[in-house]
């Protein structure tokens, strides 16, 4: 009698044992409470909870489940993974400080990050994507508190002479962008081999002349992005205050013939037998 | 009192084993890991395996993308000079294995000197063959697959060797391949899986008909020739035609003097929103085998790699793949076949079977001048279908099932059962990971087959197989 009690006993205690195990090993972390959280991209809305699954079967190895960044990959893949719970991303259309609309972070899936360990998404469904977009920002207490940034007004792209490659390089001068990409954006720049990120993890500067493609995107007006947004978390700042709407179109222009690919920057600045800047000169003057 | 007995013995025993079932199912839960990285290429990207496999070894979207993209992620850090100077792409599977098989309708000897038909039933302790997977990329756009692959007793051939040269002029819709691959099936029988015997193949890839003897047709194998493939930035589109030897893969031009086959395919995914991204297809295999052998020694003797005598065969089909939300798919391949009249009478591999004979036994299976067809002779033909659902309750547990029937619609003799050597088989069983990590991966794997085939005993009945499986498929 006391031994059959026994087994029953152990048996219901196996039974009520059983979601505790899932439980203990499942969720280790509480985000319940911003599960809710969701995306809006164009007319599809993403829903947190409909991206765990894809998640933890993608993600998961280098985000970490927490979001942390802290994944078993971490130890591993340089440049480190992205923490999601600070809230904090590198490829936005909103000013420097902000948080990204949920089309940047869209976007930065299905592009992936080149040089990193983050490979194209592109084989999400746009439902998907926009779902894990909603599970990035239930990571973080920021979407809760605050919103995105309103995005940067990118005026119309200008046609490329010689006159604004060359105005271009005066920007790259004077903003002193060759302190850390090097006078001929070769990365090798003064400051290039000190840089951290806000982890305090080495972090290195984008090298123009190796036609690699910049993180955040290689069209015109990503170039234009970067440098007027900034690179958030890098070293990277935003040159919104610093560099005019037109000067900015210089700048892309000029960066684009410092790259090896063929174009019409590159055939112009040739043409106009542009020099690298010097560092020793005095940095041009601001137009008024 | 013997009902209650049995009852008794049945309430006594039963309890304790479902206590320990239960006990037995909380430790394995909570020793439970997160599934992670296949060893070979998730050592070098740090993915896990579920990634690029709904199941280990079943690629997913993503997985055929970094596939075609020639195992590279594109990220601009797939050449190896980015990765530690000691690794290897080194990865090998093998699994210890307990099976039941039962085969109807074996003929053996009686007594009294005849031969009558039996079920032949045996079960034990075993274990399977041995890959080694090496793979990756030599440069950028320049990778390669190696796969010594062995049976059971270790002896070992090449699966796979091919060298591939990616993103030709800049474009994904330039890849070439050359060596021995697997032709570009999208539910692909190097990545099934299943593992029994019958069960462990498409029956569909392999198909021919009883009396057949052509020496192609075996989609299911690795097949040496030259791949061109494209494929959309995202994968969606994506097209191959491959130029192969008609020799199923086998080294050393022991076939056709100058045979050759092609196989082409090409599919459309589409976004269908919260389902997933489903796909469509078609295919097709074309090609030549001999039937005319030189010979020396005497008529038995076909010396190898003299083929000649070409014949056709073709094979075709759709494809489709399609996901229901994140946990069902189904895969669905349909075929239709046809061979030869010549191979459909037993013409064709002479070298693997030089004492075949042929036209109601009177010579040689070897087309050599004046031969002829026996009288209404005709090609045959057949259709069939292959239906895979999948469950996936998550990276780490699967749940498969599969039904394949193959129905011949013209035997290659007139007044042959209009059934003979139709296939039906349906395979239902469950892969779980208890825990995969970057460097090994394990799973337990349970799978039940059965396969009926119309008509091919020795004395004309049908054979009824089954097997049952339970083993560790583990890979480091």
């Amino acid at each position: 009698m006391r031994r059959s009690f026994l087994k029953r006993s152990l048996l219901v205690g196996a039974v009520a044992a059983l979601p505790l195990a899932s439980w203990a090993q499942l969720t280790p972390y509480d985000f319940e409470s911003r599960m809710g959280m969701e995306s809006h991209i164009g007319k599809i809305t993403g829903h947190a909870k409909d991206a765990k699954a894809d998640y933890r079967r993608y993600c998961v190895s280098c985000h970490g489940e927490l979001g942390d960044g802290n994944g078993e990959s971490f130890p591993w893949v340089d440049p480190k993974p992205r923490d999601f719970q600070l809230g904090v991303f590198k490829c936005r259309s909103t000013p420097t400080g902000t948080l990204p609309l949920d089309e940047d972070l869209f976007d930065t899936i299905a592009r992936g990050l080149d040089r990193s360990n983050m490979p194209q998404w592109s084989t999400f469904t746009k439902q998907e994507r926009a779902d894990l977009v909603a599970w990035i920002k239930h990571f973080s207490p920021r979407w809760v508190n605050e919103k995105p940034g309103t995005p940067i007004q990118i005026p119309p792209e200008p046609e490329v002479t010689a006159e604004r490659i060359k105005a271009g390089r005066d920007v790259f001068a004077r903003v002193q962008c060759w302190k850390c990409h090097g006078v001929e954006g070769k990365a090798n720049g003064p400051s290039a081999a000190t840089l951290t990120d806000d982890l305090g993890r080495p972090i290195a500067a984008f090298n123009f002349t190796e036609g690699a493609r910049p993180k955040c995107g290689s069209t015109d007006r990503d170039l234009y992005k970067i440098f007027m947004t900034g690179l958030d978390g890098t070293p990277m700042p935003s040159f919104a205050d610093n560099i005019k709407p037109d000067e900015a179109w210089d700048l892309v222009f000029y960066l684009k013939a410092l790259e090896p690919q063929n174009s019409k920057e590159k055939a112009l600045a040739k043409q106009l037998g542009l020099k690298p800047v010097d560092p020793n000169a005095p940095p041009p003057a601001a137009p008024q | 009192m013997r009902l209650w007995r049995q009852s008794f013995v049945r309430h006594k025993f039963a309890t304790p084993f479902l206590t320990a079932a239960l006990v037995l199912t909380f430790v394995v839960l909570s020793c439970s890991q997160p599934a992670s990285a296949l060893p070979a290429f998730a050592r070098k990207y740090g993915l896990r395996c579920s990634a690029c496999h709904e199941s280990w070894p079943m690629l997913n979207y993503f997985g055929q993308k970094f596939k075609d993209n020639g195992y590279q992620l594109m990220n601009d850090r797939d050449a190896p000079i980015w990765q530690n100077p000691s690794y290897w792409p080194v990865t090998f599977r093998i699994l210890p294995i307990w099976h039941r098989v039962s085969t109807g309708k074996v003929a053996v000897d009686t007594a009294s000197g005849g031969t009558t038909e039996q079920r032949i039933t045996s079960s034990g302790f075993d274990i399977s063959g041995l890959d080694f997977h090496t793979g990756g990329t030599l440069e950028k756009n320049f990778s390669f697959y190696v796969l010594p692959s062995s049976d059971n007793t270790a002896s070992f051939h090449f699966e796979t060797v091919m060298a591939r040269l990616d993103n030709l002029f800049g474009s994904p819709w330039m890849n070439i391949k050359l060596g021995k691959f697997e032709l570009d099936n999208l539910l692909s029988e190097k990545r099934i899986l299943t593992l029994t015997g019958n069960g462990g193949i498409y029956q569909l890839y392999h198909f021919i008909p009883q009396g057949d003897n052509n020496i192609f047709g075996q989609m299911g194998d690795n097949q040496l020739g030259l791949e061109l493939m494209g494929h959309s930035a995202n994968d969606r589109t994506r097209y191959s035609a491959a130029l192969l030897s008609s020799s199923d893969g086998q080294p050393g031009l022991i076939y056709g003097a100058n045979s050759y086959s092609g196989f082409f395919a090409a599919s459309q995914a589409f976004d269908v929103g919260k389902l997933g991204v489903d796909r469509i297809g078609a295919y097709a295999m074309v090609g030549l085998a001999p039937t005319t052998w030189i010979t020396s020694g005497g008529p038995n003797s076909p010396i190898g790699g003299s083929g000649i005598g070409n014949k056709s065969y073709h094979r075709e089909g759709f494809v489709g793949q399609f996901y229901f939300g994140q946990h069902f798919d189904l895969q669905v391949v349909t075929q239709h076949g046809w061979d030869n009249a010549w191979f459909g009478q037993g013409f064709g591999d002479f070298v693997d079977n030089p004492k075949s004979t042929c036209n109601g036994g009177t010579q040689p299976c070897n087309n050599t001048p004046g031969t002829t067809l026996p009288p209404g002779s005709q090609a045959p033909t057949w259709n069939g279908v292959l239906i895979e659902p999948h469950y996936v309750y998550s990276p780490q547990l699967i749940f498969i099932g599969r039904y394949e029937t193959i129905r011949m619609s013209r035997q290659a003799t007139p007044g042959t059962p209009s059934n003979l050597g139709n296939i039906s088989t349906y395979t239902i069983g469950y892969r779980y990971n208890p825990f995969m990590t970057s460097r090994a991966g394990f799973a337990w794997h349970n799978e039940y087959n059965w396969l009926h085939q119309d008509g091919t005993s020795p004395s004309g009945n049908n054979i009824n197989t089954s097997e049952l499986l339970l083993g560790f498929d583990f890979d480091f």
